[in-house]
C-alpha cells in the first residue's frame, strides 16, 4: 500500500461543454466559464468557496440550499448557474456585518437556542430573511410562523426554538 | 464569587459560526484537486452477480479508477463484526464492495474515482452489472417461517440471532395470575434522515506516509483503530476528523459504511484527495436503518392491577447484516419493563435477516419498541380491568425508596446488569395529570362530541440506561499565552452543544467564562483516548471525566497561584480569570499562573520574564522542573461508569382525530422528564424537542416503504414524510432533577429521551379519542390515516 511507485496522471477536468457566467454574488460581480450542467449550489460551493449553502436533498424538499435570488428565496439545488446568469445571488455569508456582528435574525437564532447541528440553519435563515424582506406583514401567529418555515426541514430541534426566534427576530427588527 | 455555570442556561459557543455560513462540514474542507467517488449500487434486493463490465467506464473521460471486489486488494473481505455475542450462530457483515452476490437494494457494487461528481456518475451508469435476481420475502414474520428464502445460505429460517433472558420466576407468576393480557405490537421500519448525509474525504501524504481521514463520524477514535487495522497502518499515521457533522442520530456511529475504507484506500492508492459526498437517495438506500419489530406482550396481573410477571417475544428485523450485533434488540429487550416493578420477566427475542440494508441504532435503539409494547399493554390492562390509565401505573411505578431497583437476570447493552438507580417515577405521573388537566378531559371530551369532535388523551412512561461505558477521557490545559483554557475529549459532536456543556463544567471548577474554555474534540490528533457519541452518553461519561480533569487542575493552579502570592493555598480562590488570596485584592491571573509553571528560557512576553531562568520568581533550589512534577497546568482523567444511569420520564398529548378525514391533530404535547443534575437546561429543552419531533415523525409519517421485491419505494423526502414545522407543535417540557447517585456530577443522559415514548402517546390518545366510535385498538405505528380508516370500517362506520 504505502510503497513508492510512478506518479499517476489523471485528466485534470471534464469534458461537459460550458459557458461563460456572469451575476453578482454577495454584492460582488462574479464572471467565470462554468459547465453548462453545473449546480448554482456546486458553484457557490464549490467554485467560490461559499460553503455556508448546504445540500441535504438535492430535490428541493429540505431548504438546506436556500440562497436569495433576486431578491426571492429560492433552492440553488435546483437552480442551474446557467439559470442564475445575470442575477443577483445573496447566500448566509453575506449577513452578518464584516466584524461578524451576527445580523438579528441570526442573534435571535443564537438566544432562542434554534439551532443544533447547524445543517439546516443557513437555508432556514435564508427563507426567513427573503420573508422579512418583503413588504408584506408578518404574520406571527404560531401558525403563521410555521407556515412561513414550511419549506425547511429540520432534524434537530423540534422547530419549537425556531418559532420562538422568527418571533424574537420580528422584535429586534421591529417588525412586531 | 462567580455564578455557577453548571445549571445556567447558557448560549452555544459554537453558534456564531454555524449562524454565519462558517461552519466546515465534510464536503466544506478544501482539499487540493480532490477526486470524487460514486457508487454502482444494486437493482435488486437478492441477485447473484453474474458479470461486471467496467471497460466503458474506465474509458469514459474524467475519470481516474474504476473499482470492483477484484482490485481492492485487502479490502476485499467481510467487515468487522463490531460486537460479538454468543447468541449469533451465524453473524454476517457486508464486503466494501459486492462479490458474488447482493443482500440489499442500494449495496455497492463497484465504486467510480472521477474529477467530479457529475463525471463520477456519468461513469457509474457506464458500468454494466449482470445479475440472476433470487426469491426475496421481505415480512420478518414470513421470513422465519420454514421454506422462506434464505438471505444467508447457513442461517435457517433467516435467524441471526435467539436470546433469551430471564428476571425471577415468571412461570410461577402466570400461574398466579388473576388476570392475563396478551397483545402484539409492531413498529415499523424507519431512518435517522439527518440533514446533512454522510460524507467522507481522504488524503494520504506521500512525504509523511500519514492517511488523513474527515468522516461525519460519531465514532472518530473506534474509527482510526479500524482503519489502521484493515489498511496495515500504524496508528500514529491515521488521523480521523469529524468536523462539524450535520445530525447523526446513530446513523453515523456505524462504521464502516463501505466508502469509509474505500476512499482512503482510493486517496492512498491515486495520491490525491479523494470524497464521497452521499446523496439523499444513497442515504435511503445506503445506510443503516432501525426500528422494526413485532412483540407479542402478555401482562400477568391481580384484580389490583398489580403486574406480577411479564412474558415478551418479539422479532427484531436486522436487514442483511447484523454488524452492530444484537445491541438494538438487547436494548428493547432489557427495557421491556420500563418504569414498573413487575418482578418476574421472561423476555426473548430472535433477530432475522431480511434482504435490506443492515439495522444499526437510530436514536432511541430499541427503546421506543420495547416503550410501544409494555405501555400499550398497560393501556390493555386497564381497559381490562376497568380502571384509570393513570391509576393502573400509579400502582406499578417503583417507588422512590425502593431505588436502587435490580431487575436480576437482565443485562444490558453494556453487558452489565439492568439496575434503575434513581427517580421519581410518582411525582411525574402528579406532574402529568396536572398539566393535562386529566381530571377535566372526560367532561371535555364530552361536550365537544356532540359537535362532531373527537379528543383523545394518551399518555406514556419511559426509561432510559443512559452513560454506557466503556470509559471516556478528559484533558485539560490553561493556555499560558492567553489564560484560556483547552479542554478535549474522545468525542466527536453532532449538534448536541458539547463546546458549551463541556465548558461549563471546566468553568466552575477554574473560575473563568464558558466563552474562554475552548473545546477541541472529534481529531485523533488532539485526543485519542476514548469511545464515541451513542447511547446519551456524552454528558455523563464525558461530562464527568472532563470533570474530574477540571478539580485536578483546580488543585494544581491554586498550589502555583499559592506559591506566586505567597498565600496559604486553602485561603486562595479562582474567580473572573484570576487566582485570588480570599477576602483581599492580590490576584494573579491564570495566564501568569500558566506561564509561571513552565520554566522558560525565553522572555517572549511580560508574563514570560517572570517564568526565565534568571527571574528571581524561579530561583529555588534544585531543577527549575522539580522531580517528578510536569511543566504547565494541565491534567487528564478518564471516567468509566459502574454501569447505566437510567433517565425516565413520562409523556401525554391531547389530540383531535377527524373521522372524515382520518388525521389527527396534536393540540397539546407534554414531557415530563428527569435526566438527573442539568447542566444547561436550555440544551436539555432542545435535545427534549428534537426527540419529540422524531418521535413523532415516528408515531404519524415516518416509514420506509419496501415493496416485496425489497425496493424501497420511498426513498426521498417527497415521499418518506418528514415532518416540518407545519407538523409539529408546541412541546411543553418540565423538568424534575433527581441527581444521579452513580457519577460526581449527579448527571444521566438525555439524548435520545424525547424520541422513545411518542408513539405509544399517540396511540393511546387515538385509540381514547375514537373509543365512542367503537374503532378498536392501535397496536402499530406509524398510524397513519389509512390505519384510522381501516379501523373506523371495520366497526361500521
Amino acid at each position: 500500500m504505502t510503497s513508492r511507485r510512478l506518479k499517476r496522471r489523471f485528466a485534470e477536468t471534464a469534458e461537459d461543454p460550458t459557458l461563460q457566467v456572469s451575476l453578482t454574488v454577495n454584492g460582488e460581480l462574479i464572471e467565470r466559464t462554468a459547465s453548462v450542467r453545473m449546480l448554482l449550489s456546486d458553484f457557490l460551493r464549490h467554485e467560490l468557496g461559499l460553503t455556508g449553502t448546504h445540500v441535504g436533498c438535492e430535490h428541493g424538499i429540505c431548504g438546506c440550499c436556500t440562497v436569495l435570488i433576486d431578491g426571492k428565496a429560492a433552492r440553488s439545488c435546483l437552480t442551474l448557474v446557467a439559470q442564475a446568469d445575470g442575477t443577483e445571488v445573496t447566500t448566509i455569508e453575506a449577513l452578518a456585518a464584516e466584524d461578524g456582528k451576527l445580523h438579528p435574525i441570526q442573534q435571535a437564532f443564537k438566544e432562542s437556542h434554534a439551532l443544533q447541528c447547524g445543517y439546516c440553519t443557513p437555508g432556514m435563515i435564508m427563507n426567513i430573511f427573503g420573508r422579512f424582506n418583503e413588504p408584506e406583514p408578518l404574520d406571527l401567529s404560531d401558525q403563521g410562523i410555521r407556515t412561513m418555515l414550511s419549506g425547511n426541514l429540520c432534524r434537530c430541534t423540534g422547530y419549537v426554538n425556531i418559532v420562538a426566534a422568527v418571533r424574537r427576530a420580528a422584535q429586534l427588527l421591529g417588525r412586531v | 464569587m462567580s455564578t455557577r455555570q453548571f445549571g445556567a442556561r447558557i448560549e452555544r459557543n459554537i453558534d456564531p459560526k454555524l449562524l454565519r455560513g462558517e461552519g466546515v462540514f465534510v464536503d466544506d474542507i478544501p482539499l487540493p484537486q480532490p477526486l470524487h467517488a460514486a457508487f454502482v449500487r444494486s437493482p435488486f434486493a437478492r441477485a447473484r452477480i453474474r458479470s461486471i463490465n467496467i471497460a466503458a467506464a474506465e474509458r469514459h473521460p474524467g475519470v481516474a479508477a474504476v473499482y470492483t471486489c477484484d482490485n481492492i486488494g485487502d479490502l476485499d473481505v467481510e467487515m468487522p463484526l463490531l460486537i460479538p455475542h454468543s447468541s449469533m450462530k451465524h453473524p454476517h457483515t457486508q464486503r466494501p464492495l459486492a462479490r458474488g452476490d447482493v443482500y440489499y437494494v442500494g449495496q455497492c457494487v463497484a465504486m467510480v474515482v472521477a474529477v467530479n461528481r457529475y463525471v463520477a456518475e456519468d461513469a457509474a451508469a457506464l458500468i454494466e452489472v449482470d445479475y440472476d435476481p433470487l426469491d426475496v420475502e421481505i415480512d420478518i414474520e414470513k421470513a422465519v417461517e420454514g421454506g422462506a428464502p434464505l438471505v444467508h445460505a447457513d442461517a435457517p429460517n433467516n435467524i441471526a440471532a435467539h436470546f433469551v433472558q430471564v428476571s425471577g420466576n415468571p412461570d410461577e407468576a402466570f400461574a398466579k395470575a388473576e388476570h392475563v393480557v396478551k397483545i402484539r405490537v409492531q413498529v415499523e421500519r424507519s431512518t435517522a434522515a439527518p440533514m446533512e448525509c454522510r460524507a467522507v474525504a481522504a488524503r494520504w501524504d506521500e512525504v509523511s506516509q500519514e492517511l488523513t481521514v474527515w468522516d461525519g463520524t460519531q465514532a472518530p477514535i473506534s474509527l482510526r483503530g479500524g482503519l489502521a487495522s484493515i489498511l496495515k497502518l500504524d496508528e500514529d499515521k491515521v488521523r480521523v476528523i469529524a468536523p462539524d457533522v450535520g445530525g447523526g442520530f446513530g446513523q453515523k456511529i456505524m462504521m464502516f459504511h463501505p466508502d469509509e475504507l474505500l476512499v482512503p484506500m482510493a486517496a492512498m492508492e491515486l495520491g490525491r484527495p479523494v470524497k464521497y459526498i452521499e446523496d439523499r437517495r444513497e442515504n435511503f438506500i445506503g445506510a443503516s436503518q432501525e426500528r422494526t419489530q413485532i412483540h407479542y406482550i402478555e401482562l400477568a396481573a391481580k384484580k389490583s392491577g398489580e403486574v406480577i410477571g411479564l412474558k415478551d417475544s418479539f422479532l427484531h428485523d436486522t436487514g442483511a447484516f447484523i454488524p452492530y450485533g444484537i445491541a438494538v434488540a438487547q436494548v428493547a429487550s432489557t427495557s421491556i419493563a420500563g418504569p414498573y416493578r413487575i418482578p418476574n420477566i421472561w423476555v426473548e427475542f430472535k433477530a432475522v435477516y431480511t434482504p435490506t440494508v443492515q439495522v444499526t441504532p437510530y436514536r432511541g435503539c430499541g427503546r421506543p419498541q420495547a416503550c410501544f409494547a409494555i405501555e400499550r399493554a398497560m393501556d390493555q390492562l386497564a381497559e381490562k380491568l376497568g380502571i384509570d390509565r393513570f391509576e393502573i401505573r400509579r400502582r406499578n411505578l417503583i417507588g422512590e425508596k425502593e431505588f436502587p431497583y435490580p431487575r436480576e437476570g437482565l443485562l444490558f447493552a453494556d453487558g452489565l446488569k439492568v439496575t434503575l438507580d434513581s427517580g421519581q417515577y410518582h411525582k411525574a405521573l402528579e406532574m402529568i395529570l396536572a398539566e393535562l388537566g386529566a381530571a377535566n378531559f372526560a367532561a371535555a371530551q364530552q361536550q365537544v362530541r356532540a359537535e362532531g369532535k373527537y379528543l383523545g388523551l394518551g399518555l406514556a412512561f419511559y426509561v432510559e440506561g443512559t452513560g454506557l461505558g466503556p470509559y471516556e477521557g478528559g484533558h485539560v490545559r490553561i493556555h499560558p499565552i492567553t489564560g484560556k483554557v483547552y479542554v478535549n475529549t474522545g468525542l466527536s459532536c453532532q449538534g448536541q452543544g458539547h463546546d458549551t456543556v463541556f465548558a461549563q463544567i471546566v468553568a466552575d471548577q477554574l473560575g473563568v467564562k464558558p466563552q474562554d474554555v475552548i473545546v477541541v474534540e472529534g481529531d485523533t490528533k488532539a485526543f485519542d483516548w476514548g469511545v464515541a457519541t451513542f447511547a446519551s452518553r456524552a454528558a455523563v461519561v464525558s461530562g464527568n471525566a472532563i470533570h474530574k480533569t477540571a478539580t485536578i487542575v483546580r488543585e494544581k493552579t491554586i498550589e502555583a497561584a499559592a506559591n506566586m502570592l505567597e498565600a496559604d493555598a486553602a485561603d486562595i480562590d479562582l474567580h473572573d480569570g484570576a487566582a485570588w488570596v480570599k477576602g483581599s485584592n492580590r490576584f494573579v491571573p491564570l495566564a501568569a499562573v500558566a506561564t509561571a509553571s513552565n520554566p522558560l528560557r525565553y522572555a517572549f512576553n511580560k508574563a514570560a520574564q517572570a517564568a526565565t531562568q534568571f527571574a528571581p520568581a524561579s530561583r529555588h533550589d534544585g531543577p527549575p522542573l522539580e522531580e517528578g512534577k510536569a511543566p504547565g497546568l494541565e491534567a487528564s482523567d478518564y471516567y468509566s461508569p459502574p454501569c447505566a444511569t437510567w433517565a425516565y420520564g413520562v409523556h401525554g398529548a391531547l389530540v383531535e382525530v377527524d373521522p372524515e378525514l382520518c388525521t389527527v391533530k396534536v393540540n397539546k404535547y407534554v414531557c415530563i422528564h428527569d435526566c438527573g443534575n442539568m447542566i444547561n437546561p436550555m440544551i436539555v429543552e432542545g435535545q427534549v424537542h428534537g426527540g419529540v419531533a422524531q418521535g413523532l415523525g415516528g408515531a404519524l409519517y415516518e416509514r420506509l416503504e419496501f415493496e416485496p421485491s425489497g425496493n424501497l419505494a420511498n426513498a426521498n423526502f417527497v415521499d418518506f414524510l418528514m415532518p416540518y414545522a407545519t407538523e409539529i407543535p408546541d412541546i411543553k417540557v418540565m423538568h424534575l432533577e433527581t441527581p444521579s447517585p452513580l457519577n460526581p456530577l449527579g448527571v444521566k443522559g438525555v439524548g435520545e429521551a424525547g424520541c422513545i415514548a411518542v408513539g405509544a402517546v399517540v396511540a393511546s390518545a387515538v385509540e381514547d379519542a375514537l373509543k365512542p366510535l367503537g374503532a378498536g385498538r392501535f397496536h402499530q405505528v406509524p398510524l397513519t390515516p389509512s390505519m384510522i380508516q381501516a379501523a373506523l370500517d371495520r366497526a361500521g362506520r
